[in-house]
């Protein structure tokens, strides 16, 4: 296999404006603080977190729709991290995204074979009119839209059917990297499950690569061949999907597996676990050492003072924690 | 008698469009204590159901049937009337907390005038009998936290003063609404534990609404499937996940992406889109999504069957040989 993505050391700070009248201090965020991984070609890699970890900054830093504040990114051997807009502009075609909002990431003034057909007019100015309107046709076809819906304007769309738009605007391109920011959170059980083979069917037939981004490990485990947990902009466990399924070391891990609720009355009420108490602490003042040690239930006096470097505990299974394990 | 009961309801819209059909011929009841898990997809008619219940309906809607809700007809009730009740014998939790609390009001403000209007309390009472009731779901420093704003709590934290404020007359039903759609899992879960442990302190009846057939699992003791504003099925929780009968409810549960199976197999899903409320077919809402679908299916709409004392199904296929 070889290496689509490469991601190393990666951070995107923001600046805040202080509070102080007389002497403002800025304050920094760091919503995403130094996170590296490796992404395959036509592979999947899950990235999964609470609101507030950083997940969604890190896949905008690889795109660079936010600048990064250190580390860089390379794509297909090229070194994006630190290009201008405009030199970077070339190498999006090769990397798109999907939003959450179905409706709306989609310009409601716009028809169906428009939103699709504008990428294509960015990047591929020269292509006819009607070898633009058969590209078009042919990945509505793909993506399970009809036809004679290609006049029609998003409204008139249902959430399923507007996310189906979005992955053929994203896909048109024929993209190598294709990032989901929470793609199926917005949508019903049923329909969820459609969009999930949908995109499985198409990473087959296109060999993508795809950055997975979700809250609910559930939908991650269905289509992720790895796994990455994050808290507060760091990575705290990485590790193929069994594996980590299998093997949650990092109590995060854990207690993200152990909250979500099992569709089975008889193990849903036989289950024992205590949840995760409190909220994500403020990412503007982390805690010192270990940032998830004010809710841990394993934290002791090193966490406090040590922050935990990431550790391979068995081969491609890496966690940073002073006390990993089942 | 029953804690509710609902007969024959209808909830219908008009728009520019047409009439918006919601709820259809909805009957079911409740008893003291009992909690019912209500699951649809987006448009099955579960809000509007429970809209209509606390008479909330937006101001081009219009129900007809009967709601009794401890032997006293709801429908028609005067407004002046329905504000006793709700409030005060029946509290709502809504999905959006932020969207639900005034940010310009403390919360103190904000629970204290539930009870001083309802129970006559007066300030100094009110203000302990809320913070008693901040500490019951669980929120850290109630005494200092309740003179704060909304904006200065997060989501899980404003949900649980959303219970709170939905509990401060010990109401005999709560209805809770997608209550932890817009959490993440580790607060869901901790809001879930909370609901359940109020419940048995408290002891009032619940209805959850939700699309999460997780949650279902777990809090429900009888389950309705809602789908194209109608009853497909009603069975208490064990019964409905171990013999689900309806085909949009067997559809439901192999589409739930699982922690506990292997995640190798595709999963299954249910084709098609949910049917548009202005459009409904004259047979069945399910048939153009359903595979099991018979001829009867498109011309005649299903009756809702007992099959069993307490499981109820909508569906033609039951009344085959």
């Amino acid at each position: 296999m070889t290496t689509l993505l490469h991601v190393d050391d990666l951070k995107v700070h923001f600046r805040l404006p202080g509070e102080g009248l007389l002497r403002p201090k800025a304050k920094i965020l760091r919503a995403v603080d130094g996170i590296s991984f490796n992404l395959e070609a036509g592979e999947t890699l899950g990235i999964v977190g609470e609101s507030g970890c950083g997940k969604s900054t890190l896949a905008r830093g690889i795109l660079g729709l936010v600048s990064i504040t250190a580390g860089n990114v390379w794509l297909a051997g090229t070194e994006l991290g630190h290009l201008d807009m405009r030199s970077l502009r070339s190498y999006r075609k090769n990397m798109q995204i999907v939003f959450q909002d179905p409706l709306a990431s989609l310009d409601p003034r716009m028809t169906v074979s428009e939103i699709i057909a504008e990428p294509l007019q960015v990047f591929e100015p020269h292509l006819g009119k009607e070898a633009r309107r058969k590209k078009v046709q042919s990945i509505m076809e793909r993506v399970g839209l009809l036809p004679n819906q290609i006049n029609r304007y998003p409204h008139e769309f249902s959430g399923g059917q507007c996310q189906r738009i979005g992955i053929a605007r994203a896909l048109v391109l024929k993209p190598s990297l294709l990032v989901c920011d929470e793609p199926v959170s917005a949508l019903d059980v049923s329909i969820q499950a459609q969009i999930i083979n949908l995109l499985l069917d198409l990473q087959e037939e296109m060999n993508l690569s795809m950055l997975f981004i979700a809250h609910d490990l559930s939908v991650v485990k269905q289509i992720s061949h790895r796994v990455m947990v994050m808290y507060l902009g760091k990575m705290v466990e990485t590790a193929s999907r069994d594996e980590l399924y299998r093997n949650p070391s990092h109590p995060y891990t854990r207690a993200l597996i152990d909250a979500i609720p099992i569709p089975d009355p008889v193990i849903e009420r036989n289950k024992h676990f205590s949840p995760l108490q409190g909220d994500l602490p403020s990412p503007l003042s982390p805690p010192s050492g270990c940032s998830f040690r004010t809710r841990c239930p394993r934290a002791t006096d090193v966490c406090a003072t040590e922050a935990p470097v990431p550790r391979e505990i068995i081969p491609e299974h890496w966690v940073s924690c002073h006390h990993p394990g089942y | 008698m029953p804690l509710l009961e609902v007969n024959n309801l209808r909830t219908v819209f008009h728009t520019n469009d047409g009439e918006v059909y919601a709820v259809n011929d909805l009957s079911f009841s409740l008893e003291k204590g009992e909690t019912l898990g209500v699951v649809g997809e987006s448009g099955s008619g579960k809000s509007q159901l429970v809209l209509s219940i606390i008479n909330l309906l937006a101001s081009n809607g219009r129900m007809e049937g009967s709601i009794r809700f401890q032997g006293k007809e709801l429908v028609g009730m005067k407004t002046r009337d329905i504000n006793r009740i709700r409030g005060d014998r029946i509290g709502m939790i809504f999905q959006d907390p932020m969207t639900c609390l005034n940010p310009y009001l403390t919360i103190e403000r904000q629970m204290t005038e539930v009870l001083m209007l309802h129970q006559g309390l007066n300030r100094a009472d009110a203000r302990r009998r809320s913070i008693d009731m901040l500490d019951a779901v669980h929120i850290p420093d109630a005494g200092n936290r309740i003179g704060r704003y909304p904006h200065e709590f997060s989501g899980g934290m404003r949900q649980r003063v959303m219970i709170a404020m939905a509990l401060l007359c010990h109401p005999d039903l709560l209805i809770a609404d997608e209550p932890s759609t817009a959490l993440d899992v580790t607060v869901q879960a901790q809001i879930i534990q909370l609901m359940n442990e109020l419940q048995q302190e408290f002891g009032m009846s619940i209805i959850m609404i939700t699309h999460d057939l997780g949650v279902i699992a777990g809090i429900s003791d009888n389950v309705m499937v809602m789908y194209g504003g109608r009853i497909c099925e009603q069975a208490p929780v064990y019964e409905l996940f171990e013999n689900p009968r309806h085909p949009y409810t067997q559809g439901l549960l192999q589409s739930v992406p699982r922690l506990d199976t292997a995640g190798d197999a595709k999963l299954h899903s249910i084709p098609g889109n949910p049917p548009n409320l202005l459009q409904l077919p004259p047979g069945c809402a399910f048939v153009d999504r359903c595979q099991k679908g018979i001829p009867v299916c498109d011309q005649q709409q299903p009756p809702l069957l007992q099959i069993s004392p307490e499981h109820r199904v909508a569906c033609h296929l039951e009344n085959l040989p």
